[in-house]
């Protein structure tokens, strides 16, 4: 099971880079969330997959997953969350600034 | 903490007071009356001391700082230090009653000059007091930022900012030297205290790190005292206004260089290198300075070189001086003690009459508004104290009596015959040398005191090139000066009292293994006629000679090319880095975002991948997986295949509902994975997102085809496949090797240590509760960002529909 | 045009209710059952979201009269102020405490300062939450 969530998120991280560096803004926002998936997932696979009952004390079992891993993912949703909002909104506002989503268009190097 | 670091930080405390002070009561009382009574309180408080140090106790003061790093403020109070701290806090309450009366309160801005002050003085207290090597190199570098903020104070001027810049940039770079060569000395001696190393000799002077560590010190110690070739520094620096001139770049800052080699002596002091470098830099720099300053014009030019020029002899006396070590104790010994002790003396009287001299440039420039001699002259008849002032400082400076500048001079030259003679370190034949540049130095150094005071007082007084009506200083002016200038005239006849109780405990600081308390160190006017009443003689009859007939030959100074001098080089290095850095960086900051991303992306695989290969770090180990069931394949192929959709998605509904599904089965993985909390959130989180995205919607551009070229595509290709191949195996390699037990099972006490029964909410709430609240004021943060970015548009668009 | 969104108000009117008192559930039960502060808050959020969605801002902003921005900071103020009462005595930042009480009506109860904590992240969760979707609609 562990293997298999590791190909998974090779395959989701190599889709997320493919989609961050194309030129369009958009796509690179999907790029980063599903980077941001990948990522939540590897940090739980680490721990340990189905080595026991969920990490609820009430539930009177012999193991309990590692608790660890999953706190750590439950602050990285929220922030990841937080994250997807702001590189939108600057996505969506780059575009009506500048009148273009492409990248290539975007670049900056005469105004530094 | 003791008394005593409450006096040391008082400069930095009170600097936080400064500011509100100016605010609040400038209009009433100038700001210095306040700024007076720090270095006031520190120099009746550091007086307390003579006695006791001078019977031969020193104090030892802690005050820990980080004790897990061993970096603690260790003072402590010696000969040596006290001598700076006493010059600090006294040079520095003449100075502060100066500039009440230089810096105008009604259009300077006062509290940025106090703040800067004060921040000065406090760092330069805080050096010379310091044990720790690596406290002495935080202050070090924080008087450099003092006097980089204080040369810069009239900021509009482009010269100032230069000047600023130039100091800044030696200073700093010196400093980066010195932090390695105490860095060097750290590793060899493995302890942060100098008393320490000093205690442990034997380990350092034999390890293959000694002389790389003495040169990387002295680079530090040569540019913050404008030793030859660092002190160009020095004259740009006096774009600051006068009193930082006369306080931090003749009297205290620069001489902290001098304070490093005095006190670093007892360790590198006996070996020829450190001899030759401190001693010979230091003579060099004396003609240099000299020499330069006789064909300068304008007045603090003239005394910025004439320091370069002192400060090179007080470290080529120091440099003899360090033969002392050499010869240990015994006659020769004794000789070169001696020269130790003149540098003491010197450094003492150049505060005194340095330090008057520049009031006195800064009195002729606040009433003429000039500072060049080309325009002044006959000032002796308006400012006729000025002019005494100017008499006492400037006869000093060229080595006259009846004044202090006499004694150290008729030391210095002794100091000089007896290295000629001395037989050692390869100086049989060049030895001679020593004593003749410092003549012919001498001669320089007496011409430019009498261009000094003749050109400016004496002469025909023309009004006509004066810009304002020239009268006397006002009586706060001239106080400072005055003072200055007693005690030039009162060392002179009793220069003992000075040497007993200030400069001997200094000595003994310096040269610790010397049995200086047996000596008899009697400083004395008259020696009958030896060597050095001759070369005194010789250097007056000669300088006026040259005086009299400077214009014929100060032409041919004047004339050395502009493409030689040291500034020209610096200059033209200057723009050179940063024409060379500027075309490098252009090279690779292409400012296209996907650029920088391939440079990251690519850095991570390729240093992940082959420090995994080269260190064999590549294992698998599969025994411990989990089974799979039919129902976790089908959720991994769904997902790969909702990820595919969002790739090759020609439409933005179908993407990002394509994306939302691919969050809602993350959730199910949680579900599996036993995690409720997690599978709870990323519902919820995965429905606010896919509304945010379709809220979004209505401002976001349709995603084109994608009509990229093959080989942007394939770029793209390999990356993302490097990309995804280094995580794999990476997750895979760490999963077969298990270093560390899990830390997890601590974690299953939550209901004892917490009282929570979920350990995830337990986690988040208690054990890591930091990283909680940190994290939800990112959350804050992001949400105001957002907040930020859509208003700030939204009133702008206002303000253009209201035009 | 006027979308005709009968069904969905009338769903919002029951789903918004019950939304809620699911996440004030889970936001008490945290401390021992699946739940707590971010998930509590987010839910919340999502029903505050959902009322926005279908009966539109102005009606919302004039029946719900909280300015989100400043929830957020409350959040934020409350979780560092909980944190400093364990400097307060004698303990590091951010010390929960816990103790066991007997009150009316509830019986033994578990009264614990991490709950006060958690209060703080959910109400920064929600702030932050509904600034954001707000201040994207808002930008028409």
């Amino acid at each position: 099971m562990e293997t298999l969530m590791v190909i998974l998120v090779g395959i989701l991280v190599s889709i997320g880079t493919y989609l961050i560096l194309s030129k369009q803004l958009l796509r690179i926002v999907l790029g980063v969330s599903i980077v941001g998936h990948a990522v939540n997932l590897l940090i739980i696979t680490s721990g340990g997959l189905k080595t026991g009952s969920a990490p609820l004390l009430g539930e009177k079992a012999a193991g309990f997953a590692d608790a660890l891993p999953q706190a750590l993912v439950l602050t990285a949703i929220v922030i990841n969350f937080a994250v997807t909002a702001v590189v939108l909104v600057l996505c969506y506002r780059s575009y009506q600034s500048f009148g273009t989503d492409d990248m290539e268009q975007l670049r900056g190097n005469e105004h530094e | 903490m003791s008394i005593f670091f409450i006096f040391i930080f008082l400069p930095l405390i009170s600097a936080v007071i400064v500011p509100l002070l100016y605010k609040y009561l400038n209009r009433l009382v100038h700001t210095g009356w306040f700024v007076l009574l720090v270095p006031l309180s520190i120099f009746i408080y550091l007086l307390r001391y003579i006695p006791d140090v001078a019977a031969g106790n020193t104090y030892k003061y802690s005050l820990s700082w980080i004790p897990s790093l061993d970096m603690n403020f260790t003072s402590y109070v010696d000969g040596l230090s006290l001598l700076f701290g006493l010059l600090i806090s006294g040079i520095g309450t003449l100075v502060i009653i100066y500039s009440i009366f230089y810096m105008s309160k009604a259009r300077e801005a006062l509290h940025s000059f106090y703040v800067y002050l004060l921040m000065f003085m406090g760092a330069m207290l805080g050096l010379v007091f310091s044990d720790h090597l690596l406290v002495l190199y935080g202050f070090w570098e924080l008087t450099s930022v003092s006097s980089f903020l204080l040369i810069s104070y009239w900021y509009e001027r482009k010269s100032s900012r230069q000047g600023a810049l130039k100091a800044m940039l030696i200073t700093v770079l010196g400093g980066f030297g010195m932090l390695a060569g105490f860095i060097m000395l750290i590793m060899m001696a493995d302890t942060y205290s100098i008393r320490e190393m000093i205690a442990n000799l034997d380990v350092i002077q034999g390890h293959a790190l000694f002389i790389p560590a003495m040169l990387c010190v002295l680079l530090g110690a040569f540019t913050k005292s404008a030793q030859f070739p660092f002190g160009i520094w020095l004259p740009d620096a006096m774009e600051a206004p006068t009193p930082v001139s006369s306080y931090l770049h003749s009297a205290t800052m620069v001489k902290a260089g001098i304070y490093l080699v005095a006190r670093m002596t007892p360790l590198f002091g006996g070996s020829s290198v450190w001899f030759w470098l401190v001693a010979g830099i230091g003579i060099i720099t004396l003609l240099y300075g000299s020499l330069t300053a006789v064909r300068q014009t304008d007045l603090k030019a003239m005394l910025a070189y004439s320091t370069i020029s002192q400060l090179g002899m007080i470290m080529c006396l120091l440099g003899v001086g360090s033969l002392a070590i050499y010869f240990g104790p015994g006659d020769s010994g004794t000789i070169f003690t001696v020269a130790t002790f003149a540098a003491l003396f010197h450094l003492f009287n150049h505060s005194t009459f340095k330090g008057s001299l520049f009031m006195v440039v800064g009195i002729i420039d606040h009433e003429t508004g000039r500072r060049d001699i080309r325009y002044l002259g006959g000032l002796m008849q308006v400012m006729p104290i000025t002019f005494t002032i100017a008499v006492i400082g400037g006869f000093s400076m060229a080595g006259l009596p009846p004044f202090n500048g006499f004694l150290s001079k008729e030391m210095f030259f002794a100091a000089v015959n007896d290295v000629s003679g001395a037989g050692i370190f390869g100086l049989g034949k060049i030895g001679l040398l020593f004593p003749v540049i410092a003549w012919v130095a001498s001669v320089f150094t007496f011409v430019y005191c009498m261009i000094f005071v003749f050109r400016t007082f004496g002469g025909q007084y023309r009004p006509e090139k004066l810009t304002r009506k020239v009268h006397e200083a006002p009586w706060g002016m001239l106080f400072s000066p005055v003072v200055l200038g007693l005690l030039v005239i009162f060392i002179f006849f009793f220069p003992n009292v000075l040497g007993k109780y200030i400069l001997t405990p200094a000595l003994t600081a310096i040269l610790p293994k010397m049995p200086i308390s047996s000596y008899d160190l009697k400083i004395s006017a008259w020696h009958g006629l030896n060597m050095e009443l001759i070369m005194t003689i010789g250097v007056i009859v000669i300088g006026i000679f040259l005086f009299k007939t400077k214009k014929h030959w100060v032409q041919i100074l004047r004339n050395y090319p502009q493409g030689l001098t040291l500034n020209h080089l610096y200059n033209q290095g200057l723009s050179g880095t940063e024409k060379l850095s500027a075309s490098l960086t252009n090279r690779y900051m292409t400012g296209s975002l996907r650029h920088y991303l391939i440079y990251i992306f690519a850095f991570f695989a390729i240093v992940l991948l082959s420090s995994l290969l080269l260190l064999h770090g590549i294992q698998f180990d599969f025994s411990n997986n989990a089974a799979i069931s039919i129902f976790d394949a089908g959720l991994v192929l769904a997902m790969v295949i909702a990820a595919l959709t969002v790739l090759f998605a020609g439409n933005r509904i179908v993407a990002i509902v394509a994306l939302g599904a691919l969050g809602y089965m993350v959730s199910m993985f949680f579900v599996i994975f036993r995690a409720p909390d997690l599978a709870l959130t990323q519902m919820v989180v995965e429905t606010v997102t896919t509304v945010l995205f379709l809220l979004c919607f209505y401002h976001l551009p349709k995603l084109k085809k994608s009509v990229e070229r093959i080989p942007f595509k394939l770029t793209n290709l390999i990356i993302s496949i490097a990309m995804g191949l280094t995580v794999t195996v990476l997750a895979l390699s760490a999963n077969g090797h298990k270093l560390f037990e899990p830390i997890s099972s601590f974690f299953e006490n939550s209901y004892k240590l917490a009282g929570a029964k979920n350990i995830v909410n337990a986690i988040l709430v208690d054990f890591r509760g930091f990283d909680t609240m940190l994290e939800i004021s990112v959350l804050a943060i992001a949400g105001l960002g957002v907040y930020i970015l859509v208003h700030q548009r939204s009133k702008r668009r206002e303000q253009h529909e209201t035009e | 045009m006027k979308p005709n969104d009968v069904i969905l108000k009338s769903v919002t009117r029951v789903a918004a209710v019950i939304i809620s008192t699911f996440s004030i559930y889970l936001f008490m039960n945290g401390h021992h059952h699946p739940g707590g502060g971010f998930i509590g808050g987010l839910s919340t959020a999502s029903a505050i979201v959902l009322l926005y969605l279908s009966f539109g801002i102005e009606k919302v902003r004039e029946n719900i009269r909280v300015d989100f921005k400043k929830l957020a900071a409350i959040g934020v103020l409350i979780a560092l102020v909980t944190g400093m009462a364990g400097v307060v005595f004698g303990k590091p930042f951010l010390s929960q405490a816990f103790g066991y009480y007997d009150l009316p009506i509830f019986g033994n109860t578990e009264l614990a300062s991490a709950l006060i904590f958690d209060t703080g992240v959910a109400l920064a969760v929600i702030g932050t939450a509904v600034n954001i979707i707000l201040s994207i609609s808002e930008d028409r």
